[in-house]
């Protein structure tokens, strides 16, 4: 590494070296080192200042006014907005709402994918065609799938209604009931995603060698004791990343829901994004939203660190989160 | 990887772009008068993304540009429903456009609060003169008049007179209990009473608003207005009479799902002949063409019901327009632009077009052609009392609250008196 740059790398004649020289040397060159890291981050650190830290501040400094976001914040109200907020029965359902997608994703959405993924691992015709399927509907944006579906599940004109109704089936009230609509968000959502983490999947199951489940069936293992003991445990660290990336995502939903439903029949399908978005620019309580903001990102912020400190510690090794009780 | 070079060619490059983003501003506002030969450029924001308004202002736009070469203006139209946040965003950041459509009430005096809107009274005291007080009333406040309407109109139930004979209804109803009845019969006849658009909730709130008007009267409201207070039992018997309504499961299935425009929203369905009717504005017509096949002559017109014992006079309208206001910085052009657009033999072409309703108080009437238009224009020239849309009347969130708990009463979650606590909570939040 120290012989590859700086302009006085020279291959060194022996071991011991001149000493001396050498220590100034590589004090000079760690300096510029140093300067060279800084310019090279320096435009991301601008942007990442600019764009992410200054909105978070913005947001936690207006998420203490009661501001209709017409004109400078004036009105102190201290927690008040998070008192508020926790004690709505609208913000309560948007952490139950988000709970039942998260444990939907993890128990049904993630297990398909992992399903599948497994299933276009092995030697079958038309291989590539099908993981290009499956990976299709990740490619287009929540907006277009949220138009596209709202067709869709249309009581009356729509795709779903039109077959059931051939089949000779009762037409269902998908978005429209408060009952039924968490379930057809869950199924939008997983149409959308399930090809994304399929991916991550299959990734992860070529990088596991051949021979150990070669080897795994020598030993007299079936399909499913080498599923178990060899596949699922080496693919663990996927597992982990997608895990993160589903719950992340699902904290965050916005998109699909707002075209959906926005949020409705009676909030049913509420998630906090879209209150944030209500109360922001349709009911111009900027104040409220900001709290909400503030709320969504320490979810987020409390979950993601936990996440890596507790779970992908094994993955992560020397990240920042676990530099401390490096062993 | 990048060369040293490179680096810097970055850095600046981020420098020069957070310097782009501040060159952008204060365009407009140095600009000197309209007639001068000074280069003046305003921006127009409005809602005209469909016909017949978006020719009628692309002309207009045109002719006044032909006149006036040194002027330009930016038409930028935007959909109606991301108008609003699109505006709230520039208004917080402590401006306004130039000239931009506002539906005057409670949105329309934060802004004037603010700071960001012209007080026309003087400026425009040619124009203001002509416009009649109905059209004129949600864009003033303390005496002052800071916008400008270019459409007035209310909201009435349109229903679909074949559906109505075949039910054996002969005469539109004009109490409560004649509205129910007439429910109940279009239902025995196996035909959906009436089409809602439960998602955009605005609709589902001409309910509530009109059955409170009919039994409170106009003067409640603008006590609940003041007093913030909209727990009376008045109001609480307009939820408990719209209840009466929803138990007898008029709407179309999955109503709570559906649209107004969508292609099976609301307007479709009744353009489609599959609801007896539908309670809207003045609009109604044109958007049942546009997202269905419209009724042609078989599309009526009534007023919303009077409810038996109730306060209200049943000549009394809801309903409201479509206004532009100026911003503060805006460059004289822009006012100018706006009267321009509203001389009679300029504004009288888009009532012509079927896109508004008249607002001014001469030279307009023999422009109404299309016979909805004028029934509509009629019914509210002859109007004893006129309310604006609650969720214009008042400030954003309260109006936003009407919506959101009648939708709920609407879907069976919310009761009538939690309704109107809800309502009366917010009230009292946003006023403190």
């Amino acid at each position: 590494m120290k012989t590859m740059t700086g302009p006085d790398a020279r291959p060194a004649l022996s071991p011991e070296g001149p000493a001396p020289a050498r220590r100034r040397g590589r004090g000079s060159r760690r300096g510029r080192g140093w300067v060279t890291a800084i310019l090279f981050v320096l435009p991301a650190l601008v942007l990442f200042a600019l764009l992410v830290l200054a909105p978070i501040l913005v947001a936690g400094y207006t998420s203490l006014y009661k501001w209709n976001g017409i004109g400078p914040p004036s009105n102190f109200v201290g927690l008040d907005n998070f008192t508020r907020l926790f004690a709505s029965d609208i913000f309560v359902g948007d952490l139950r709402n988000g709970g039942i997608l998260i444990v939907l994703g993890l128990l049904v959405q993630l297990p398909l994918s992992l399903g599948l993924a497994v299933m276009l691992n092995q030697r079958i015709r038309g291989r590539a065609f099908y993981r290009l399927l499956f990976f299709a509907p990740y490619m287009l944006s929540e907006a277009i799938i949220g138009v596209l579906f709202s067709l869709i599940l249309s009581p009356e004109a729509g795709l779903a209604n039109r077959m059931l109704v051939s089949w000779g089936l009762e037409p269902w009230t998908w978005l429209s009931e408060p009952d039924t609509v968490m379930f057809s968000l869950f199924l939008v959502i997983t149409w959308k995603y399930f090809g994304f983490h399929m991916i991550l999947y299959l990734a992860g199951l070529q990088g596991i060698p051949r021979e150990l489940s070669e080897a795994a069936r020598i030993d007299g293992a079936g399909s499913w004791n080498v599923f178990r003991h060899v596949t699922l445990p080496l693919l663990g660290p996927t597992i982990r990343v997608s895990v993160f990336l589903s719950i992340i995502g699902t904290i965050q939903l916005f998109d699909l829901v707002w075209i959906l439903t926005g949020g409705g029949p009676s909030h049913a399908s509420e998630t906090m994004a879209v209150s944030m978005f209500e109360y922001g620019f349709k009911r111009s309580q900027i104040g409220y939203s900001s709290a909400i903001s503030v709320v969504m990102f320490l979810i987020s912020l409390v979950f993601a660190l936990g996440y890596q400190r507790f779970v992908l510690r094994r993955d992560l090794e020397g990240a920042s989160t676990t530099m401390g009780d490096r062993r | 990887m990048l060369s040293r070079r490179g680096v810097v060619a970055l850095a600046v490059s981020t420098l020069l772009l957070g310097a782009c983003s501040t060159s952008g501003e204060g365009g407009g506002a140095t600009s000197g008068a309209a007639a001068g030969s000074e280069k003046v450029t305003f921006e127009f924001w409005n809602l005209a993304t469909a016909e017949p308004m978006k020719t009628f202002w692309a002309e207009r736009i045109k002719e006044y540009q032909a006149a006036h070469p040194n002027v330009t203006i930016k038409n930028i139209a935007i959909e109606n429903d991301s108008y609003k946040p699109k505006l709230a965003t520039l208004t917080q950041s402590g401006k306004a456009p130039d000239l931009y459509s506002t539906w005057g009430g409670g949105v329309l005096k934060q802004h004037v609060e603010a700071g960001l809107v012209k007080d026309l009274t003087s400026d425009a005291a040619d124009v203001i003169g002509g416009i009649t007080p109905a059209a004129l009333s949600a864009y003033q406040f303390d005496g002052k008049t800071y916008g400008l309407p270019t459409d007035i109109g209310m909201v009435g139930f349109w229903y679909n007179k074949a559906l109505f004979k075949k039910a054996g209804i002969t005469e539109p109803p004009t109490t409560w209990t004649g509205f129910l009845d007439t429910v109940k019969k279009l239902k025995a006849d196996g035909t959906t009473p009436i089409a809602l658009a439960g998602k955009a909730k605005w609709p589902g709130h001409y309910y509530w608003s009109y059955l409170a008007m009919r039994v409170a009267g106009l003067e409640a409201f603008k006590q609940a207005g003041t007093s913030n207070d909209f727990t009376g039992p008045d109001f609480v018997a307009a939820g408990q009479k719209l209840k009466e309504l929803v138990d007898l499961q008029p709407f179309q299935k999955g109503f709570q799902g559906a649209d107004y425009s969508t292609p099976d929203g609301q307007a479709a369905t009744m353009g489609n002949g599959k609801a007896g009717m539908e309670l809207m504005g003045q609009w109604a017509p044109s958007v049942q063409k546009d997202s269905g096949k419209g009724l042609g002559d078989d599309l009526g017109f009534f007023t919303f019901p009077a409810v038996e014992g109730g306060k209200g006079a049943p000549g009394d309208a809801f309903g409201g327009g479509g206004g532009l206001a100026v911003g503060v910085n805006a460059p004289p052009a822009a006012l100018d632009f706006l009267k321009f657009s509203l001389k009679a033999e300029n504004h009288s072409k888009a009532v012509k077009a079927g896109g508004v309703l008249p607002v001014l108080k001469q030279g307009e009437e023999a422009a109404v052609t299309d016979p909805h238009v004028k029934t509509v224009s009629e019914t509210l020239a002859a109007a004893t009392g006129f309310q604006l849309y609650l969720d214009q009347e008042y400030p954003p969130a309260v109006g936003q609250e009407i919506n959101d708990s009648v939708a709920e009463l609407i879907g069976g979650t919310k009761t009538p008196e939690e309704v109107v606590k809800s309502i009366t909570e917010t009230a009292k939040a946003e006023s403190e």
